[in-house]
């Protein structure tokens, strides 16, 4: 059962099916870090991802794939007709950046789907993000959150312009429906709803 | 003061209605400990030592006598009948039950309160100077560029979850009393010589665990940008800001690790591409909020009251609250009072429903109706008639609100420390009390003059400790409560962090340590010469060496 909401022309639904395929790298090993005799939750931002082997090891199959960053940016020759059909998508880290991104790929409407990964949703870098994805680098196609995704960040994610979230699998979809419309009216523009409500209404 | 119109109690309602969903879900298991922990803190909710604080946000200090009787109802219903006034202009309840938190919510929207955004990793409750638009040393009025900033950062999409908390500070006088330097964004309000509006903008201020003062970004940003340029700011820390590490989570590291300069280069270059962009604020809106704030219906009057100079004269006691609790007005023939919430015996800050509801009532019959809160945890009645002040010093003193120490030794700064929170180190309100008892003599406190003791309960620095003329920060050794001193702290334009004097000292030296530290500077004082004055003029060594004079750890303590 897919736990993929949607956001299209300002309806969310539950969509059924989903042929993007995620492509992860090979587990390398995990270190673990301590700062202040704590268990380093979030790395920063900047950090590397993969390690050179684990981008070569990372097993791609056919179809449409959703690559990670690190993997298109070593091996994107290999994937030039499919990212010409339209079949690549790239996702991102929460410290990873997207200016590496666009530095690699100028126009990001070649790819139908960029996705951020959030390990952790406390994690708010995911929503700058995709704040620039849209209003500064003009991405249009979906942005979709991954990961430790929950209803009650849903309505932030929507106004920073996701428009697809992949909640987490141990959450109902459809409860977490209810939360896009937390608030009917927000004060600050953003990169949805773009005008502040002062410009949008005579107050 | 602000009125709410239908879109404001919207977002205030929605978001009852949103935390009341969030905490039956907590309660009934459908959401974890660490999922529901950021979304109780962004609503003021913390879990303490024995019950839940709720910090109920009090825009820029500001509350009308409606919302403090709101305020004394909610002590009353939900709470052990008292509340208390945060080192932040904040009103915190000590005892709410969790699950009545969505009733108190509901109740506080009926007076157009709310508690967003006044804890947790967000942009908190924006601080401004108490005396804001009535002090007479004021050029700009802060307030509707405050709540400007305060609509705009609630709720922001893009801030919701930053790498730490985030505190923004705005004054508009040529005498900082918000202490911009200490706050991780501090906005300087001014008119150029050509009577533009413009903004002197500090950042990476901060206490804590790492204390730094802030360090000017920008000289004179002009008002238009002031969102833009603080989401510029934001965005940068929110990407780069360290995540790994709590203790250097703060904007402050970041504005540290990379120079002022480089972290400047990064704000303009991301502020060049939101400049001109929708938030940008036009004269039209900053009319419209700024009608909220006109001053009241003032009589004409004469700056001199003779029944007031009488009564003057006539009571020492009268005289003594006048001299310390009264302040000065831009408006002739009003003042601006201060009600002392540091009494004696009676914990830095807090006060009891019955006392609210007084409160109250004197704002309505001798203030407009308005009164503030200040970061020093007092209340201010802003606009009180020269011919007033005398019945209001007698209702006053009858309600217990009028000791005449403002700014003296006894009005201590003060957290809540481990008498109430679970972060805290040490106790801090014992402290402060042996300290009020050992200068309970006002004429001792009148002759020791204007000085600062501020007192923290940990390293988290709520109780300011590190800009106090002296400085108590508790400690945590081998499990027991030791108290570390500093001197030479400072808040204002000329703000200084304090050092500390040397090995740390049980709870029952500290009172004896203050006194060591006011004789030093009563034998070495020149007339005029304040606490501060007299330790920036001859150092530390003297106030040192007095103080370990004769103590040896473990034999022989410092008496009081």
């Amino acid at each position: 059962m897919s736990n993929l909401i949607k956001l299209q022309n300002g309806t969310a639904t539950i969509v059924a099916e989903d042929a993007w395929q995620i492509v992860r790298v090979p587990v390398g090993e995990v270190e673990v870090k301590k700062q202040a005799g704590k268990v380093v939750l979030f790395k920063l931002t900047g950090a590397e991802s993969a390690t050179p082997e684990q981008v070569a090891a990372t097993v791609v199959p056919a179809g449409k794939v959703l690559l990670p960053l690190s993997v298109f940016l070593a091996r994107r020759a290999e994937f030039a007709s499919r990212l010409a059909a339209g079949e690549v998508g790239v996702w991102l880290e929460t410290h990873e950046l997207v200016e590496t991104l666009v530095a690699a790929q100028a126009e990001l409407n070649v790819f139908p789907l960029i996705a951020v990964f959030i390990e952790r949703f406390a994690d708010g870098r995911a929503y700058s993000m995709a704040s620039l994805l849209r209003s500064r680098y003009g991405f249009k196609g979906e942005l979709r959150a991954l990961g430790d995704v929950l209803r009650d960040q849903l309505f932030f994610m929507k106004r920073c312009g996701f428009d697809a979230f992949d909640i987490r699998a141990d959450r109902s979809a459809e409860d977490a429906l209810a939360s896009l419309q937390d608030f009917s009216e927000p004060y600050q523009g953003a990169t949805v709803i773009e005008q502040p409500l002062w410009r949008r209404h005579a107050r | 003061m602000y009125k709410y119109d239908e879109y404001d109690q919207r977002i205030v309602n929605e978001r009852v209605a949103q935390f009341r969903d969030q905490t039956r879900r907590y309660l009934a298991g459908e959401l974890g400990e660490d999922e529901f922990k950021p979304l109780r803190l962004q609503n003021g909710l913390y879990i303490q030592r024995y019950a839940p604080m709720l910090r109920v946000a009090v825009p820029y200090g500001l509350l009308g006598s409606a919302q403090i009787r709101k305020l004394a109802h909610i002590a009353r219903t939900y709470d052990k009948g008292y509340a208390h006034v945060s080192t932040r202009q904040n009103f915190q309840f000590n005892w709410p039950e969790l699950k009545n938190v969505p009733d108190i919510l509901a109740e506080l929207a009926e007076v157009e309160m709310h508690a967003i955004q006044t804890s947790g990793n967000c942009i908190r409750n924006v601080t401004t100077d108490q005396f804001a638009g009535i002090a007479p040393d004021e050029t700009v009025d802060p307030r509707p560029l405050a709540e400007i900033i305060r609509q705009c950062s609630t709720f922001h999409p893009e801030f919701a979850l930053l790498p730490r908390k985030f505190k923004i500070a705005v004054t508009g006088a040529r005498e900082d009393r918000a202490v911009l330097q200490m706050h991780d964004v501090g906005l300087e309000l001014f008119r150029n010589p050509a009577g533009e509006l413009r903004i002197k903008v500090w950042v990476g201020g901060g206490l804590g665990r790492t204390p730094i003062l802030g360090s000017v970004l920008h000289e004179e940003l002009p008002w238009q940008h002031i969102l833009t340029y603080i989401e510029a700011i934001v965005r940068v820390y929110n990407l780069h800001g360290r995540r790994d590490n709590s203790y250097k989570a703060r904007i402050k590291i970041l504005v540290k690790a990379l120079g002022i300069e480089e972290f400047k280069r990064q704000v303009e270059a991301e502020w060049a591409f939101q400049k001109e962009g929708p938030n940008t604020v036009t004269q039209a809106e900053l009319d419209r909020v700024a009608r909220n704030f006109t001053a009241p219906d003032y009589a004409a009057l004469a700056d001199a009251d003779a029944g007031f100079e009488a009564k003057l004269a006539e009571e020492k006691g009268f005289a003594n609250w006048v001299k310390r609790n009264v302040h000065a007005h831009k408006q002739p023939g009003y003042r601006a009072v201060t009600l002392s919430l540091k009494v004696t015996g009676i914990a830095p800050g807090d006060i009891t429903d019955r006392q609210l509801d007084i409160v109250a009532d004197l704002a309505d019959k001798y203030s407009f109706g308005e009164l503030r809160t200040s970061h020093e945890q007092n209340i201010i009645l802003s606009d009180v008639k020269l011919g007033d002040l005398y019945a209001l010093w007698q209702e006053a003193r009858a309600a217990g609100l009028a000791t005449p120490n403002i700014g003296l030794i006894t009005d201590i700064i003060c957290c809540p420390g481990g008498s109430f929170c679970d972060l805290a180190n040490a106790k801090s309100i014992p402290i402060a009390e042996s300290i009020q008892r050992l200068f309970d003599d006002l004429d001792y406190q009148h002759d020791i003059g204007d000085i600062e003791l501020n007192i923290s309960g940990c390293m988290n620095s709520c109780g300011h400790h590190h800009v106090g003329h002296i400085g108590v920060l508790g400690v945590d050794k081998n499990e027991s409560e030791w108290y570390q001193v500093s001197i030479g702290g400072k808040q204002g334009n000329d703000a200084s962090l304090g050092d500390v004097i040397g090995p740390s000292f049980a709870a029952d030296e500290v009172a004896g340590v203050v006194k060591r530290l006011i004789d030093v500077y009563l034998e070495n004082r020149t007339p005029e010469e304040r606490f501060i004055d007299t330790v920036r003029r001859i150092g530390h060594v003297p106030f040192k060496a007095r103080v370990y004079a004769d103590r040896q750890p473990g034999k022989q303590k410092v008496e009081a």
